[in-house]
C-alpha cells in the first residue's frame, strides 16, 4: 500500500473521494429520502496517515435522536466497503443550518410532499429579538403548489418539521424548519 | 446493513444486545470534539456553568416529558414534547462539556443518573410540579428567555465547546420562546378563564424568577421580553422578590427528590446496563 510519494498521493485521496462518496450516500434515518450529504450533516470525509477513514456529523438539533444510527449508518457502509478502521466525530461549529439542505435535497422532500425551508434568519450577535406579530412566511404546498396554506403546529414528528395545511387542496403537510 | 430498518445498523456490532435509539452507554455525545480547555479558562468555573445549564435542561425536560398524553391538543404535546427534547440533547452535551473540565472524567449518564438531589444544581423554578397548562407556559416563558438571554452571550465563551453548545441552543431555544410567549398572549388576551390562569400563573412564577438573574447579567434583557410579552397579552408584569436560598447552592423544593427518583430508577435499577 505504501508506496512512494507521488504515488501514495494520488492513491490516498482517490480512496479519501471513495469513503466520501460512501459516506454521502447513507440515508437518513428519519427522512429517508435523504442522504446524509442532501442534508448537509457530513462534515467532510478524511483518511488519516494510518489509514482511519474520519468522518464529521454535525447534529441538525441538539436533541436529535438520529445521531447514533447516522454514526452507525455511516461506520457500517464504510466498513462493507472495506474501510475496517472509521471514526466517526461529531462537528458541532458552525452550527448546521438548515440552508446546507442542497438543491437535490429539497427537491426530494418537495417530491416527497414535505416543503422544504426558506432562507434561515441571519442573527446577528446580542439579543435575539422577540417579534410577537411577525409576518408569516408563505409556504407552497408540495401536493397541489397552492400559496394558501397555514401552520397548524410549529413542532411535528421530528425536531426539525413543522406541520401545515393547504387551504385550497385540504391536505396537511410537513415543512422543514427553517433554523 | 438494512435499509428496511435503518435503526437496526444500531445494534450491529453488539450481538447480544438489543439496544434501541434511547437508554444508556451510548458514544459520548462530544466524541471527536477537540476537548483542550484553553489556556486562561477557569476549569471550576466553566465545569460549574456547565453543571448549572444541564440541570436546569434535564430537569425542564423531564417536566416538559410529564405532558405526553395530558396536552389540551396533540399539536401541544408534540411541541412541548420537541422542546423538552431539544433540551434534552442540550443537557447530553453539557454533561459530557463537564465531565471533562471538573477533572472528574464522568460521563453524561453519572450526572443525569447518580447523583443526588442536592447535587443538583437547577433554579427551582425548573422542578415546580406542571400545575396547568397556563404554568407550564409561563415557566417555560420565563425560562426560555433567560436561556436564550444567557446562551447568546455564551456564543462568546472563551471555552470553543462551551461557545458551539451555546451557538447551537440558541437556535432551538429562540423557537422554545417564540411558542411560549405566543400562548402566553393567546391565553392572557383570551377567555376570561384563560387570563385567570395566566395572571394566577404569572403569581406563582415570580417569586423564583430573582434566582435566575443572580448570577448571569441577563437580567435587563429577559426583563425586557416579559415586560414585551405581558403587554401584549394584557397581563401585570411579575412582580419578583428574592426567595431565601438557591438552587444554584444545591437548595431545592421539595418536588426535586420524586421527580429524580422517577427519572433515575430504572439507572440505579440496573448500573452499568445498556439497553
Amino acid at each position: 500500500m505504501v508506496t512512494t510519494g507521488g504515488d501514495m498521493v494520488t492513491t490516498v485521496s482517490a480512496e479519501a473521494r471513495r469513503a466520501r462518496r460512501i459516506a454521502e450516500q447513507v440515508p437518513d434515518p428519519e427522512l429517508p429520502m435523504l442522504t446524509l450529504a442532501d442534508l448537509g450533516v457530513l462534515r467532510g470525509v478524511e483518511i488519516t496517515e494510518d489509514g482511519t477513514v474520519v468522518a464529521g456529523l454535525t447534529p441538525t438539533y441538539s436533541g436529535c435522536p438520529a445521531m447514533a444510527e447516522m454514526r452507525a449508518g455511516v461506520a457500517a457502509r464504510l466498513r462493507q466497503a472495506g474501510f475496517d478502521r472509521v471514526e466517526i466525530r461529531t462537528v458541532l461549529d458552525p452550527p448546521w443550518t438548515s440552508d446546507w439542505i442542497t438543491p437535490a435535497g429539497r427537491r426530494k422532500l418537495a417530491e416527497h410532499g414535505i416543503a422544504p425551508p426558506g432562507a434561515a434568519p441571519r442573527r446577528s450577535t446580542g439579543p435575539v429579538p422577540l417579534e410577537l406579530s411577525a409576518t408569516r412566511r408563505s409556504v407552497t404546498c408540495p401536493r397541489c403548489g397552492s400559496a394558501d396554506t397555514e401552520e397548524t403546529s410549529r413542532f411535528a414528528a421530528t425536531s426539525c418539521k413543522a406541520l401545515w395545511r393547504c387551504r385550497s387542496c385540504r391536505e396537511p403537510f410537513e415543512y422543514v424548519k427553517e433554523i | 446493513m438494512s435499509d428496511d430498518h435503518v435503526y437496526m445498523t444500531l445494534a450491529e456490532g453488539h450481538e447480544d444486545d438489543a439496544r434501541w435509539a434511547y437508554g444508556t452507554g451510548f458514544e459520548d455525545p462530544l466524541h471527536g470534539v477537540d476537548t483542550t480547555v484553553p489556556e486562561g479558562v477557569d476549569a471550576a468555573g466553566l465545569a460549574a456553568c456547565c453543571l448549572a445549564l444541564g440541570d436546569d435542561a434535564l430537569v425542564s425536560a423531564q417536566r416538559l416529558a410529564e405532558w405526553c398524553t395530558r396536552a389540551p391538543e396533540l399539536e401541544e404535546e408534540v411541541a412541548l414534547a420537541n422542546i423538552g427534547l431539544d433540551l434534552l440533547g442540550q443537557a447530553r452535551l453539557l454533561y459530557a462539556r463537564c465531565g471533562q473540565v471538573d477533572g472528574t472524567g464522568r460521563g453524561e449518564d453519572a450526572y443525569a443518573y447518580f447523583r443526588d438531589p442536592g447535587d443538583f444544581r437547577n433554579v427551582r423554578l425548573a422542578e415546580l410540579p406542571c400545575g396547568d397548562f397556563a404554568f407550564s407556559v409561563t415557566r417555560l416563558l420565563v425560562l426560555s428567555s433567560w436561556r436564550l438571554a444567557h446562551f447568546a452571550q455564551l456564543t462568546a465563551s472563551p471555552d470553543p465547546v462551551l461557545a458551539a453548545i451555546a451557538a447551537k441552543g440558541v437556535k432551538e431555544l429562540a423557537y422554545h420562546r417564540q411558542y411560549a410567549a405566543e400562548w402566553a398572549v393567546r391565553l392572557g388576551d383570551g377567555t376570561e378563564e384563560s387570563h385567570r390562569r395566566m395572571r394566577r400563573a404569572l403569581e406563582q412564577v415570580a417569586p423564583y424568577i430573582g434566582e435566575l438573574f443572580t448570577a448571569y447579567d441577563v437580567r435587563d434583557e429577559v426583563v425586557a421580553v416579559l415586560r414585551q410579552v405581558t403587554e401584549a397579552a394584557g397581563l401585570p408584569m411579575p412582580v419578583y422578590r428574592p426567595l431565601p436560598g438557591a438552587g444554584r447552592d444545591g437548595d431545592h423544593t421539595e418536588h426535586l427528590a420524586p421527580l429524580l427518583v422517577e427519572l433515575q430508577s430504572l439507572a440505579r435499577a440496573h448500573p452499568e446496563g445498556t439497553w
